[in-house]
């Protein structure tokens, strides 16, 4: 329950702390009120509603990525991210 | 640590020299724990248990918020769901969770009003949207979801919101560790930190696990590879004889952690004794809403009285939570209690330790 899930900020902020992100393809108004530097193209941690901290754009793509694997709800949908250098197994057992 | 070296998390080849490194490291007799419901899922479904050295023994902690919420608080919020004109909104996760008698799936299949919202956000706008009806949100979490029922208590009384309040069950994570470290059932040579918890408190609240126990911990991301790194700097600080609290999940983590948010759960809440299913009471554990913001606290705006509490028979959810049983030690687990037909909470809920060990591993099938 406790994970952040990135998202983009594509619009916003707005004056309540309010901005638009897009998540997982989804787009949908999230408050900033916890990371108030946070700007229009930034990449947040996204829990229940709100932006938990500012994350490279790159951590985010790899975490999305991760979600997928691990077949999170809310995923089975989407479409594998392009990350190519990416193997698909880890390859441990 | 920079971004070109992040392509590593991923990489099978770094995983195995990290799982070579935890061999050749893993020399004294380890049992680590981690806490978090997310690290149970990853290191049952990459079968990081398989690759661990006989030295090395990994238990799963109390780290599903939904696992560790007592009977007496979900027949509360059972309760509240049955008083007229209430409307109960919560995470899709509570709706299974059996209480004594009954779960908020069933009240709804009876006609209770009871709805999922991904945010607390989502409950003060139908309040908004039905001012004739009283739209109670039900809130567990650790610290990465307090702050946000925290600043939606705060926007409600900015909004002046009469027809909604929140039913807070959040729990905090570091006092519980303390707890698991003196139960005499488990020995805990090392924790393996949540990382979203901590991008929210940092790594200082976990200093007198280390300092005043000398239990090492280090804060760990959820890729595999993140876990295993987490598992070898454990290693390597009994080792060498250390106790320290790392952060080994800098891309999220900052040992302040965020102030904003620990500035607006101190604010909005006051620290209380609270019941952790399986553990007992912990003090200073739970989070109730201070005075000042009672009108937005359900316990205040709809009291009830629960009934008594009953366990559920048979059932070894509270011995899995503590470490003090593995999940397929379970006489049920696997027989009377599967992910169909689940019987306690750790395996109704997705990130419940039975329900990862049930669906990732072969341990326990009868």
């Amino acid at each position: 329950m406790c994970l952040g899930i990135p998202a983009k900020i594509v619009d916003g902020p707005n004056d309540n702390q309010m901005a638009e992100v897009d998540i997982l393809g989804v787009r949908r108004w999230v408050s900033i009120h916890m990371v108030p530097e946070a700007k229009i193209d930034d990449f947040v941690l996204v829990h229940a509603g709100f932006a938990l901290e500012i994350i490279s754009e790159r951590f985010a793509a790899e975490t999305l990525e991760l979600f997928r694997q691990m077949e999170m709800p809310g995923t089975e949908h989407l479409e594998p991210l392009e990350l190519p250098e990416l193997p698909s197994q880890i390859g441990l057992q | 640590m920079t971004d070109d070296l992040l392509g590593g998390f991923r990489d099978p080849e770094h995983a195995r020299a990290l799982v070579d490194a935890i061999r050749e490291t893993a020399v004294e007799p380890s049992t680590f724990m981690e806490v978090c419901g997310t690290h149970t899922m990853a290191i049952a479904k990459n079968g990081l248990r398989g690759v661990m050295p006989d030295t090395i023994k990994l238990l799963s902690g109390p780290g599903c918020p939904v696992c560790v919420t007592a009977n007496v608080d979900i027949d509360i919020a059972i309760e509240t769901a049955r008083q007229p004109g209430i409307i109960l909104t919560t995470f899709g996760d509570m709706m299974k969770v059996p209480g004594s008698y009954s779960s908020l799936a069933r009240e709804k299949a009876d006609g209770r009003d009871v709805r999922i919202v991904y945010s607390p956000l989502d409950s003060l706008a139908l309040a908004e949207a039905v001012p004739d009806k009283h739209v109670v949100f039900l809130g567990v979490g650790f610290e990465t979801t307090a702050p946000t029922v925290a600043l939606s208590i705060r926007e409600a009384k900015r909004r002046g919101l009469k027809n909604w309040s929140a039913l807070a069950l959040h729990k905090t994570v570091p006092e519980a560790l303390r707890a698991l470290t003196n139960d005499p059932d488990v020995q805990i040579n090392g924790f393996i930190l949540p990382g979203h918890v901590s991008t929210i408190i940092g790594s200082e609240p976990y200093r007198f696990l280390a300092e005043e126990y000398g239990v090492p911990g280090v804060i760990t991301g959820f890729e595999p590879v993140d876990v295993l790194q987490g598992i070898w700097m454990l290693a390597k600080q009994r080792a060498e004889g250390r106790a320290e609290i790392e952060i080994a999940y800098t891309r999220a983590v900052m040992p302040e952690g965020n102030p904003v948010a620990v500035r607006v759960i101190e604010e909005v809440f006051e620290p209380v004794d609270t019941e952790w299913r399986g553990i007992g009471v912990i003090p200073g554990t739970g989070l109730a809403i201070r005075a000042e913001f009672a009108e937005y606290d359900t316990r205040v705006r709809v009291p009830v009285t629960p009934p008594e509490t009953r366990e559920i028979k048979g059932c070894q959810c509270g011995d899995v939570l503590r470490g003090a049983i593995l999940p397929f030690e379970c006489k049920l687990f696997g027989r009377a209690c599967v992910p169909e037909h689940p019987i306690g909470p750790c395996m109704v809920s997705s990130e419940g330790s039975c329900a990862a060990y049930y669906r990732y591993t072969d341990y326990g099938r009868s």
